[in-house]
């Protein structure tokens, strides 16, 4: 044998081969129009009217509107992050927000998907589309007007807009009220409060700016004590933790699992700042706090109560 | 015997590596008889993807109408997308990475030698990764005709290319006046496959919480939103690879006997290594950027197959690569079904199903087979 390759050798369906191989990527041109359908076509010319009979929503706060507009009775399916109200765990579950599956979300026969903004994969969305489910994304936010537009925006899909418009009113109300309570608050009086996501190996994943645990830190009159000083969820150095200073350290309640109020003040970082002294540690349902949702007021004002209303819980 | 032979079937009868119970017509019938079963396989686990998901959309019915065409209206559009749309580049996307996948692996164990050679060992799953990974977190900073242009294969390009460039920056590394060591390229392929870690480590960092989900995602592999267009984009790239590479088998054949044994008998080695190292950082990079990282295919069953029909390369490549797709396939049908509507990404259950496996046959095998 004196070659690697002998070309004499070939065999004819492997030279066929190689050939449709090559010539593969000639065809993506007529096939390729749109993304990624051959029947997409047909498909977009049937969707004219949304019919919202069967919704699948995604994101926890989306599900929670749509059963507030007193129109849970057209959900045939949620994600996982979608864990209230009750009615909403008898339904099928189409997997995490992040990692839907296509035909998963197909076999539930919607009619129509509502999710919120940042939901996934890409791909599978691009999919959905093409199978022509009308889609709507309702965009995410952590502050008030978030939510009103959130409101908003279902409504209007679900061809409610009254509806939408008194639940807006009474949730503005309700949220202007919380908001100027704990703006009451002088600026020299407000707590830090670190929200730590997650403690693993003593390394503290903490808040940033343009979160939900920022969001709802500032309006509950308090200040997130890692100062904006970064974007999202950040792990940070023991000397970070120190230098913000946190009065309070608040962590997600999880069942079952997470780390105990004995193992965050043993972190040798948290114990030498005003919490860690004081053994203020404030645990939360992450779900009902960082929501976002219809009932962020009620969360607005329990954070508040937890953080000044108790001094037997929180030091003052 | 001529030294002609050696190289063409060093595992004849009376060859070096003939070992001794089972004759080389013994090995030839089982591997020619492997290879037909795995071929009749393919096709019945192909079908069954197709069939089978989530919902109850009838394969047999859509098929049918498209074949017979018959009146295709009284079908539902939702039966038709699911079918052709969803479960089809899915079902033939998946083959093909797990045929590229396990391919790759027996080609790397082959050159280096070394039956724990992998594409992820030598740095090139870990480079494509780091690809990706920059698409993800940096591609909204690219000029935005760049990413229009590129559009549903900027993160299959940015992963390839980042498989590519490992690959070439290892063979530089290794090759000194036109010799390739293989313990260099090995071990520089630990340190860049750290490297790469380490980079793609600085933009998790770096990036957002959305950013941060699709990375952890996109880590666990999927074939999830596998549309004709991603087929189209990574596909012709690994079926090049899957037609190429049976072409080293009488080279890589002639390597197990040594890399110097090899050039004396007339193999154009360093042509071969290059040959292989390309094939292999195409059908990697291609597969790993489609479907993001999804473990143990390329070291689980090149072994498996090693212990059925032997370590002849002109069958246990062809062999690898057809095992590879269908077991990606039995793999994706359960990621599928066993939660559905929802679905676990596919990298766990190759993860989960892989690993003990591969122990199993390891401890079972360990006296019997040298490797």
């Amino acid at each position: 044998m004196s070659k690697s390759f002998d070309l004499r050798r070939a065999r004819p369906w492997e030279v066929a081969l190689t050939v449709f191989a090559l010539s593969a990527p000639l065809l993506v041109p007529f096939v390729a129009h749109g993304d990624g359908g051959f029947i997409r076509r047909a498909v977009a010319q049937e969707m004219q009217q949304v019919d919202t009979s069967k919704l699948v929503t995604i994101g926890g706060a989306v599900t929670e509107i749509v059963y507030a507009l007193g129109e849970g009775g057209r959900i045939v399916a949620r994600d996982s992050t979608s864990m209230y109200p009750e009615e909403a765990m008898k339904l099928p579950d189409v997997g995490y927000m992040r990692a839907l599956s296509p035909e998963g979300v197909i076999a539930v026969n919607p009619t129509a998907i509502l999710a919120v903004e940042g939901s996934g994969p890409a791909d599978a969305l691009a999919v959905l589309k093409s199978a022509g489910i009308p889609f709507e994304t309702v965009p995410e936010g952590y502050d008030r007007a978030a939510i009103l537009r959130k409101i908003d925006v279902v409504g209007n899909f679900l061809g409610v807009p009254e509806k939408a418009k008194a639940l807006e009113d009474k949730v503005g109300a309700e949220l202007d009220a919380a908001i100027a309570d704990a703006a009451k608050r002088p600026a020299d009086q407000r707590k830090r409060v670190l929200f730590v996501l997650s403690f693993q190996n003593g390394r503290i994943m903490a808040a940033g700016n343009h979160t939900a645990a920022d969001g709802i830190i500032g309006l509950a009159g308090a200040v997130n004590a890692t100062d904006s000083t970064f974007e999202g969820y950040k792990p940070l150095t023991d000397e970070a933790v120190i230098n913000a200073k946190p009065d309070v350290v608040m962590v997600m309640t999880r069942p079952g699992a997470g780390s105990t109020d004995e193992e965050v003040l043993a972190h040798p970082a948290i114990a030498v700042t005003p919490a860690g002294q004081n053994k203020a540690i404030l645990r939360m349902n992450s779900l009902h706090l960082l929501g976002f949702g219809p009932r962020t007021a009620s969360a607005i004002s329990d954070l508040n109560k937890e953080l000044y209303g108790k001094p037997g819980n929180v030091s003052q | 015997m001529s030294l002609n032979d050696a190289v063409r079937n060093p595992f004849a009868r009376g060859s070096l590596l003939m070992r001794s119970g089972t004759t080389a017509g013994d090995r030839t019938a089982i591997a020619r008889l492997t290879l037909v079963v795995l071929v009749i396989l393919s096709a019945v686990a192909l079908a069954l993807s197709v069939a089978t998901g989530a919902s109850d959309a009838s394969a047999v019915n859509v098929i049918g109408a498209l074949l017979t065409g018959a009146d295709d209206t009284a079908l539902s559009m939702r039966d038709r997308i699911i079918v052709f749309d969803i479960r089809m580049p899915r079902a033939l996307l998946g083959f093909l990475i797990g045929a590229a996948l396990a391919m790759s692996g027996a080609v790397m164990q082959g050159l280096f030698r070394n039956p724990l050679a992998d594409p992820g060992l030598v740095g090139i799953s870990s480079g494509a990764a780091l690809g990706a990974v920059l698409m993800i977190v940096l591609g909204s900073a690219l000029p935005a005709g760049v990413m229009l242009a590129l559009g549903a294969y900027a993160l299959p390009f940015a992963a390839f290319v980042g498989g590519l460039l490992t690959t070439l920056l290892l063979y530089r590394i290794a090759t000194r006046g036109g010799q390739t060591s293989v313990a260099t390229m090995l071990l520089a392929g630990i340190a860049i496959a750290a490297l790469a870690g380490a980079v793609t480590g600085i933009l998790i960092y770096m990036a957002d919480d959305k950013q941060l989900r699709d990375i952890t995602f996109w880590g666990l592999g999927s074939l999830s939103g596998m549309t004709w267009v991603k087929l189209f984009a990574a596909g012709p790239i690994i079926l090049i690879a899957l037609l190429v590479v049976p072409f080293l088998s009488r080279g890589l054949n002639a390597i197990t006997l040594g890399e110097a044994a090899a050039f004396h008998m007339g193999v154009k080695v360093q042509r071969l290594k290059y040959t292989a190292v390309v094939a292999v950082a195409g059908a990697v990079g291609a597969s790993v950027a489609v479907s993001g990282g999804i473990g143990f295919v390329g070291i689980v069953v090149p072994h498996l197959l090693r212990i059925v029909i032997g370590p002849d390369h002109r069958y246990l490549l062809p062999a690898s690569a057809l095992l590879g797709g269908v077991l990606m396939l039995g793999a994706d049908m359960l990621a599928r079904t066993l939660v559905a509507p929802a679905e676990l990404p596919i990298g766990i259950i190759t993860a989960l199903a892989g690993a003990p496996f591969f122990l199993w046959v390891l401890l079972r095998d360990r006296t019997r087979n040298g490797w």
